[in-house]
């Protein structure tokens, strides 16, 4: 698998969209740190992009990574190995190419601003950890699309109808049932709601770190329980971790009897 | 006569399209065996089969003895020339090799021999992208042929390829034999077939029709060359 | 904040007294009572009979327990080497200074006990003034320092430790009740109910105190004017300062930090008038300041970092100012329901601000609304509020932003700062 994952990573970063990944990152955080001066500022402007960002990105190269490479995988298939390792190989290949764009687009210009010396290195730390796992869950999905249809454009439909779905539409549907079930006790299901969805999730791990303050002036037993130990931490990880590891698992079982 | 792969009662379909419906068929040891048959008769299937590619959905498989069913160090002793020749784009012919090489854990034979027969020396730098169709499959056959396995599936090797790599493939072929490897090919070039086969196996939807040598072919079907006898078979069986 | 270091201080205190009894002994001794457990005078109590007017009492280090002391002549009590005067929790006042002109200073006074019913303090100052409180350490004393109708008074450098766990059964760090020109300085106050308490407490000042882990608030006026705190520190309190029913008082240069909860605030006003709020720092504060009724408050050269909600105006108020102040990173900057209550904003520097500055002044060329609809929709559903910062809700406040429906459409800041005010 290692070799699989070391071929697919070396083919992913010489490919011009891997370039244009990292400098898209590289001048985005220089620039607002050029500009703003204020990496507080900047963190809370790079959240939002990540959060949007990234899932979208993995999609959909995920999807085209897959279709794009489906005559090499299928030479790979005629070769002695495991078609799990295959599978997971290209994948770990092409979110660890993804996350390298992320972490050194990003990290660079931090870096030489001086990061290590901020006391927002912990925020800075939670938005690449965040980014990673995105990057990670948003790929492993679109790579499933993807051996799931064989056909290219319902591939690349679902994936981004996706996106949109967990981007945007849950929290707008999200928002409209708890404003409609307001008489109800509604912190369980809005907690669980929230853990539902990887961008809600990672968004609250944010949260945890960036509004805290704020997230503390709720009255509720379970937001404070949540929210004011590390509970809310370990939880969001712990359940990010399971939105990881649960489409990577179902990439093994599908791509174990699929036929090429 | 040892039989190096050996299929029993197999069955695949895809969707509601049975193509592959109880083939029961051996292929023999140090033997060309040319697999023939109209498109969409179930010879790709039958080699991914084998190459467990495509999983049937009951039969079983041996290749050189052993069942194949969620195995995968058999194919240590097969090598494979897909139909269609599409690489990573990135790599260059030089790095595809190391990249196969690697994978499998061994070294490759005859590597340089076979770059200087199709004339590769001058790509090997060059990236896959920018090769043309027939260097590529210069390129596949390389793949194929370099580690010299027992086994070697050829699905339509002289696609593209120019006169003078056919004449050097056929020889290469007929050599590997002499050294005792086993060949299962599918071509709709019947002069190749003539050439190399011995013995042909023609597949219809999903069964096997014919298993024999050439020779026997056209004695059974009273005609003087393979196009006949198999349009014969067609017509006998309503596909055309 | 800059203060005096102990030894430094103790040993000044030893130099300054060894040369004020050298010049004692030779002129007029007879001013001097000493207290030691191995010389004459044995206890405090036995000095205090023997000592008249305007005598200085010098106790030296060891446990003093003599139940409640009663100093009732203007006498000068000096503490070497901290002599511990302890109460053993037998639920009474442990000093009560019932004279004008005492000075106290030195001593560990510790564990008055705890009681439902009475008020006990480890000083009690009664109906008398000018009176000074230096530098004791007040421990377990339910109340520390209890001012009755006490004026003049200075209480500088003390360390006030409490062991409160539950509001009825604690008392307060520094309590005062109708009181007049007190000078409270220096002063630590950890785990009391409030740190600070001051009722009817009329033109006194704070100055450089720390109030911290109070179960209430750090400092608490009630029906107090004309005060005024400064340079003080007040964090991890049930919430920071609680101005209510005031006039006049005057805050500046505060730390506001770290007061979490659901009724927490770095500070809280109710009812207050003519106050001004100027260069405090409130920071990771739930609710920076929560606002019940103000009138004709100035709020100026502030900075709200980290909070929850930076203001969040609750009730009516009227004429406030909330100029040239730096919001920074706060979940919610302002909540006001209308400004037709002639409240004016102008010339903060919002964080949250994404206006241009094309000619080059300094300030936004685009007004800024600083009130979101979702800080309302927060307060009508609570529970909402898990998707902060979601693009769902950041598209909705766009788009009131751009033309204000639910929000008042009047509260907005005509010149936004493009850089932080510098004061």
């Amino acid at each position: 698998m290692l070799k699989i994952l070391k071929y697919s990573f070396f083919d992913l970063i010489r490919s011009k969209w891997s370039y244009v990944y990292f400098l898209f990152y590289l001048v985005i955080s220089s620039s607002l740190l050029y500009l703003s001066g204020d990496i507080s500022k900047v963190i809370i402007s790079l959240m939002n992009i990540i959060l949007i960002l990234v899932p979208l990105i993995a999609s959909i190269f995920g999807v085209m990574y897959y279709y794009n490479s489906r005559e090499f995988t299928e030479l790979l298939l005629a070769q002695p190995i495991k078609r799990t390792n295959i599978f997971l190989g290209q994948y770990i290949g092409l979110a660890v190419s993804l996350s390298s764009s992320l972490l050194f687009g990003l990290g660079i210009p931090f870096l030489i601003y001086g990061i290590f010396r901020s006391a927002e290195i912990w925020n800075f730390i939670i938005l690449i950890v965040t980014g990673v796992f995105l990057t990670f869950i948003f790929s492993a999905i679109s790579f499933l699309v993807a051996l799931k249809n064989e056909n290219r454009l319902k591939g690349f439909g679902i994936v981004i109808f996706l996106w949109m779905f967990m981007a945007i539409i849950y929290d707008g549907l999200f928002l409209l049932s708890l404003i409609v079930f307001k008489e109800y006790p509604l912190e369980t299901i809005s907690l669980t709601l929230s853990m539902l969805n990887p961008i809600d999730l990672s968004r609250i791990l944010i949260l945890l770190k960036l509004d805290i303050s704020a997230l503390m002036g709720y009255t509720g037993a379970v937001f404070r329980k949540f929210f004011g130990t590390d509970t809310g931490l370990l939880l969001s990880t712990l359940i990010l971790v399971m939105w990881t590891v649960l489409p990577v698992w179902a990439i093994v079982r599908v791509s174990g009897r699929k036929n090429f | 006569m040892s039989h190096i792969i050996q299929i029993a009662n197999l069955y695949k379909s895809f969707g509601k399209t049975k193509v592959l419906q109880g083939i029961d068929l051996n292929f023999e040891e140090s033997k060309i065996s040319v697999v023939l048959g109209p498109n969409g008769s179930g010879k790709t299937t039958l080699i991914k089969s084998i190459l467990g590619m495509v999983i049937p959905e009951s039969g079983s498989i041996k290749v050189m003895g052993t069942e194949i069913q969620n195995q995968w160090a058999y194919r240590e002793n097969i090598s494979y020339l897909p139909q269609i020749a599409n690489f990573p784009a990135n790599l260059t012919v030089q790095e595809l090799v190391n990249m196969i090489t690697d994978l499998r854990g061994k070294a490759a034979r005859d590597e340089s021999e076979l770059i200087n027969d199709f004339g590769l020396g001058p790509f090997m730098k060059i990236r896959l992208t920018n090769l043309s169709g027939g260097t590529k499959q210069k390129v596949n056959i390389l793949l194929a042929f370099m580690y010299d396995s027992p086994i070697l599936m050829l699905d339509e090797p002289t696609n593209g390829l120019d006169p003078v790599a056919l004449i050097r493939l056929k020889a290469l072929i007929n050599r590997k034999k002499a050294e005792g490897r086993s060949f299962l090919i599918t071509t709709h070039i019947m002069q190749l077939v003539e050439e190399l086969a011995d013995e042909i196996v023609f597949i219809l939807e999903g069964l096997v029709y014919f298993k024999g040598t050439v020779t026997s072919l056209k004695k059974t079907f009273d005609e003087p060359d393979i196009e006949k006898a198999i349009a014969k078979i067609l017509l006998k069986n309503n596909v055309v | 904040m800059n203060r005096p270091n102990g030894y430094s201080g103790i040993w000044g205190l030893q130099m300054g007294l060894l040369l004020l009894m050298t010049f004692y002994s030779f002129f007029c001794a007879a001013g001097t009572v000493k207290v030691d457990q191995n010389g004459k005078v044995k206890t405090i109590q036995e000095a205090l009979a023997m000592s008249g007017s305007g005598d200085t009492i010098l106790v030296y280090g060891g446990n003093y327990s003599e139940g409640t002391i009663l100093i009732d002549k203007p006498l000068t009590l000096i503490g070497i080497d901290r002599p511990i005067i302890d109460g053993h929790d037998r639920d009474s006042d442990i000093i009560i200074i019932a004279s004008d002109s005492v000075t106290l200073e030195g001593f560990t006074i510790q564990n008055a006990g705890t009681s439902y019913i009475k008020d006990l303090a480890g000083i009690r100052v009664r109906r008398k003034n000018n009176f000074v409180i230096r530098n004791n350490h007040l421990i377990n004393t339910m109340f520390g320092i209890y001012l009755e109708k006490a004026n003049d008074g200075k209480i500088v450098d003390n360390q006030v430790i409490g062991q409160a766990i539950e509001e009825v059964s604690s008392g307060n760090g520094i309590h005062a009740w109708y009181c007049k020109n007190l000078f409270i300085s220096g002063n630590t106050i950890v785990s009391h109910r409030d740190g600070i308490y001051f009722e009817f407490v009329e033109s006194s000042q704070l100055v450089d105190n720390i109030s911290r882990n109070n179960l209430r608030y750090g400092l608490h006026f009630m029906f107090s004017n004309n005060d005024e705190y400064t340079n003080n520190l007040f964090e991890k309190n049930g919430a920071g300062v609680a101005v209510m029913f005031s006039k006049n008082i005057n805050m500046y240069q505060n730390t506001f930090a770290n007061n979490w909860g659901s009724a927490s605030y770095g500070l809280l006003l109710k009812e207050i008038y003519d106050a001004r709020i100027e260069e405090n720092i409130f920071d990771g504060n739930t609710m920076g300041i929560k606002v019940d009724g103000s009138t004709r408050v100035t709020y100026h050269n502030n900075s709200f970092e980290n909070n929850g909600w930076a203001i969040k105006f609750v009730g009516g108020s009227y004429d406030n100012k909330i100029n040239n102040n730096n919001f920074i990173s706060n979940s919610f900057d302002l909540v006001l329901e209308s400004a037709r209550n002639n409240n004016t904003i102008n010339g903060n520097y919002w964080s949250s601000y994404t206006g241009y500055d094309l000619d080059k002044n300094g300030i936004g060329d685009i007004p800024f609304r600083p009130v979101k609809l979702f800080s309302y929709i927060v307060s009508r559903t609570p529970e909402s509020m898990v998707l902060l910062r979601s693009l769902f809700i950041d598209i909705i406040d766009f788009s009131e932003r751009v033309r204000p429906m639910f929000t008042p459409e009047n509260v907005m800041d005509h010149a936004p700062l493009m850089n932080k005010v510098v004061y």
